[in-house]
């Protein structure tokens, strides 16, 4: 065995995070298998990073209860663990009659669900809460807000390795064995681990991973989603998410526009049932219908406002013919005791990650008691974000570190210290793309073109990395074929 | 601490540095360049061909030849160069008030403000990426712009690719596929949208031809394949209407794409300062001296227009520092006259003053065998330029003597063909 812990949770997502660090919180030996060479690969970081009020789901449903719960509790989150977060409220836009018996079906039900504020606003309220969104009136959530998905996934996973998880990336699981009172669990490069635990965070995989662990009663549909992102100069024009009225047969909440928090816009995603797990694709149908379907409640809207595409895929329970949304399955299973399957985590999970967490630390203390840690540190820090800054503060880190008078990135406007810290820091980037998730360099209208090679130059002295082996993004994505003469 | 200068130059590329010494000439005294690079010369840097300055040194040099002549000149005219200096921020100084512009820059050495009378715009332009192409597929490493596989190969000794896809027929596009191969890459091919090339005919000759490297007109990638690199593409042919026509989708094997499809100016400080943009060129919008909506705000060079020749961004900046220095010593005339177009891409400058001669700059739509550019004022000819041969790739320019005017009314340059 090579290591052995009281807890090993599979999946370094958000819902993987979060539970590492909620089960931090306790005398436990954790860690963190993740089969991708980062974390926040998957479906937390493939999403419109939408802190969801709660009211699109059944009322008593898993999903209500802690979509509701983790919009309220979420500012502490954000300033603990340092993630941009801004509560910008949402408008659910609607055209005519049928859309508006949706719109209180939906007030209702938010109600229902205890999410405050909600009501129908007429199209003059509705300008002056977003003055380029089209529609004939709306429905107004005061609660709804935008985060950084990869901040929240990031800050979590930080702050359970700062109170002592263990991270192991690159570690697909392919077998786990039940001992008796311990798991052996093994992994697709040879390595065997043991824990008393299991946690199954493995989202679109999680039907997957209990299979191996001895359930085999979930199915898991892939649903893939497709995305636009905006240049920034559309980001004053939106100042909140502005969503179509929900197609509740689809299972998906419609083609809607988000700000992000760094001031892009995002348009999507569509829904459509795959066989592929792992089909990040963009495709040309779907990019039109984002477009056309978009500029119906965005008419600013346009091609050369494009500056990057994306895909994410959804773990639904339900398959194509149902449609609609399957409720969180969080539990254990009498013929698994000691696991916990987290399976059909899809939206509202972003928002309901910490909640879900709490809930599997109550899972694992119905079976034995748990010791809170008196050293616990709840607090994650974040380097500063140069952009954000005024002229005086910039002024001074400079001063005291000149590498932030070096801008890295010109579009997002990152310095060399940033791009620094990404690679440096607690489980720092290895790649092109983690370096972009962690502080943003590359993510701009040039998408790279000027920054990437400063980027590949940093990695490289950082990890000591060959120029064959610098990655883009995941396992197997190498930017070169050595160099281009041997004798530089 | 804010220090002050006469006039300051945004970029120290070709544009930039040849403005700083024609300033110097034209007796300005401090005249300062903020390079975000370590050193100056901007993307000629990095072009180690030749083919640089036969216009205006009557020579044909590399990139970094050429870059070091204005950098020559730069150093001895005294103006100051100031290198790993990032320009942040642009302020006018408020309408009317003859104030000075304040320009601040992040540098190692500190938070940098400095104020001046005159800024001069000289950026440059960047690369149209795939997201703005919006090329569908999976998201794998293996796609480059051109510029970008540039510098990796010349600047960083890096190999981008083996195998080699080029979609656009830009010039630096057609530079690669000469420079891959000759680095032992195989360029399978060069794809481009249009009906016709985007790159210059000399190009198109030096550098696809006499390799064997086939150009495919009309065509262009649909899908990108791969899961950690690229390992294929799509390509189909395209209707006039640049949609892709279904069935003639054809796999093509390959490592790398890269992207030769469009320069976009980089005119972020210039919106930040408040310049109107024009959405032909991308570059904001100025009159026949080269300034901006904004009293001494000017802008030469690829962050105006995208130009075909390094020469003619140099010689742009020449004029440009020659009105900059008019506009501090003596004022420049009004530039009242509209300047449109027809059958052109975009015409530059946007205003004329109508007192004095003006140049204006523009490409012709569509590839012409015989044609004529004519200037129309008040729905009559008041000029015309015989247009042998025109094509999208090549810049074209005429010089509108101020005495063909008529009026103050707008003027129109219409292309028309000659048989």
């Amino acid at each position: 065995m090579k290591d052995s812990y009281d807890v090993i949770i599979i999946g370094g997502g958000v819902i993987g995070s979060a539970c590492a660090r909620e089960l931090s919180r306790y005398r436990l030996s954790i860690a963190v298998l993740e089969k991708e060479n980062d974390l926040c690969r998957g479906a937390s970081g493939r999403n419109s990073g939408v802190l969801h009020a709660g009211f699109n789901n059944r009322p008593g449903s898993l999903m209500a209860e802690l979509c509701v719960e983790g919009c309220a509790g979420f500012q502490q989150v954000a300033e603990e663990l340092s993630v941009p977060f801004r509560r910008t409220g949402k408008l659910v836009v609607g055209f005519d009659e049928e859309d508006r018996r949706q719109l209180l079906a939906l007030i209702a039900q938010g109600k229902a669900n205890g999410v405050p504020g909600l009501a129908l606003v007429d199209k003059a309220r509705m300008r002056e809460l977003a003055p380029f969104v089209e529609g004939e009136f709306a429905m107004w959530s005061p609660s709804t807000g935008i985060l950084d998905p990869f901040q929240l996934t990031l800050g979590l996973a930080e702050n359970a390795a700062a109170n002592g998880v263990r991270y192991h990336l690159s570690r697909e699981v392919s077998a786990i064995k039940d001992r008796g009172t311990s798991y052996a669990v093994l992994t697709a490069s040879g390595e065997a681990f043991q824990s008393r635990w299991v946690v199954n965070c493995a989202g679109i995989h999680s039907d997957r991973i209990a299979a191996i662990l001895g359930t085999s009663c979930y199915e898991i549909h892939p649903c893939r989603g497709e995305y636009f992102v905006l240049d920034q100069r559309s980001g004053p024009l939106l100042p909140l998410p502005a969503y179509p009225v929900p197609n509740l047969r689809t299972g998906g909440l419609g083609i809607h526009l988000t700000p992000t928090i760094d001031g892009n816009v995002l348009i999507g995603p569509s829904a459509e049932y795959t066989d592929r797990r792992e089909d990040f694709s963009s495709t040309r149908p779907v990019m039109d219908l984002l477009l056309s379907d978009g500029a119906r409640i965005f008419p600013h809207l346009q091609g050369d406002l494009f500056i990057r595409s994306y895909a994410g895929m959804r773990p639904k329970l339900t398959g194509k013919t149902e449609g609609g949304y399957h409720d969180f399955v969080i539990e254990r299973r009498k013929e698994t005791p000691r696991a916990v399957n987290l399976v059909g985590i899809e939206s509202p999970g972003l928002t309901a990650a910490l909640p879900i967490a709490r809930r599997v630390v109550r899972l694992i203390q119905e079976e034995e008691p748990l010791t809170p840690r008196p050293d616990f540190q709840p607090r994650r820090s974040a380097p500063p974000r140069f952009r954000d800054l005024s002229p005086e503060e910039q002024a001074r880190l400079i001063a005291r570190d000149p590498d932030y008078g070096e801008v890295v990135c010109r579009c997002e406007t990152i310095t060399k210290a940033q791009v620094l810290q990404a690679i440096r820091g607690p489980l720092g980037a290895n790649s092109i793309t983690g370096i972009k998730y962690r502080c943003r360099a590359s993510m701009g209208r040039c998408q790279g073109g000027y920054c990437q090679q400063r980027l590949v130059q940093l990695l490289a002295q950082e990890t000591g990395a060959a120029p064959e082996e610098l990655l883009y993004s995941e396992e197997g994505s190498r930017l070169f074929f050595g160099k281009v003469r041997e004798n530089d | 601490m804010t220090e002050r200068r006469d006039v300051i130059i945004i970029g120290g590329g070709p544009g930039g540095l040849a403005a700083a010494a024609e300033l110097k000439r034209q007796g300005v005294e401090r005249v300062l360049v903020i390079e975000r690079e370590q050193e100056a010369g901007g993307i000629l840097r990095q072009c180690i061909h030749d083919g640089f300055g036969l216009t205006r040194f009557r020579k044909s040099l590399s990139g970094p030849e050429y870059a070091w002549r204005f950098l020559s000149e730069v150093r001895a005219s005294g103006a100051e160069l100031l290198t790993n200096a990032m320009a942040l921020n642009i302020e006018a100084p408020e309408e009317g008030t003859g104030g000075s512009f304040t320009v601040t820059a992040a540098s190692p050495s500190g938070l940098l403000r400095y104020r001046a009378a005159a800024v001069v715009l000289a950026m440059g332009c960047r690369e149209r990426t795939r997201g703005a192409l919006a090329i569908p597929g999976e998201r794998p490493a293996g796609v480059f712009t051109a510029g970008a596989a540039q510098a990796y190969v010349n600047l960083k000794n890096l190999m981008p690719g083996r195998e080699i896809v080029i979609l656009g027929s830009g010039d630096v596009g057609l530079i690669m596929a000469r420079r891959l191969t000759l680095e032992g890459a195989r360029v399978l091919g060069v794809y481009e949208i249009l009906p016709w090339p985007s790159g210059l005919p000399r190009n198109l000759r030096q550098c696809l031809q006499d390799y064997g490297i086939p150009l495919y007109l009309s065509h262009t990638v649909t899908e990108i394949h791969g899961r950690g690199r690229l390992n294929g593409l799509t390509v189909s042919q395209v209707d006039r209407a640049r949609r892709p026509i279904p069935g003639t989708e054809r796999h093509v094997p390959c490592d790398t794409l890269i992207l030769s499809a469009g320069l976009i100016p980089e005119n972020e400080l210039t919106r930040k300062a408040g310049a109107a943009i024009d959405p032909r060129t991308g570059g904001p919008v100025v009159d026949q001296y080269y300034q901006t909506g904004i009293p001494g705000l000017f802008a030469a060079g690829n962050v105006l227009q995208v130009h075909d020749l390094v020469d003619y961004v140099s010689l742009e900046a020449e004029n440009l520092a020659r009105s900059a220095a008019r506009f501090l010593a003596s004022g420049l005339p009004p530039c009242p006259i509209p300047v449109e177009g027809e059958g052109v891409t975009h015409t530059v400058p946007h205003f004329i003053s109508g007192t004095e001669d003006a140049v204006v700059s523009f490409r012709v739509k569509e590839p012409l065998r015989q044609g004529r550019a004519e200037v129309r004022q008040d729905g009559r000819a008041i000029y015309a330029k015989r247009l042998p041969r025109a094509v999208p790739a090549e810049m074209e320019r005429l010089t509108l003597p101020s005495a063909s005017l008529v009026s103050q009314n707008s003027i129109k340059v219409v292309i028309s063909h000659d048989g």
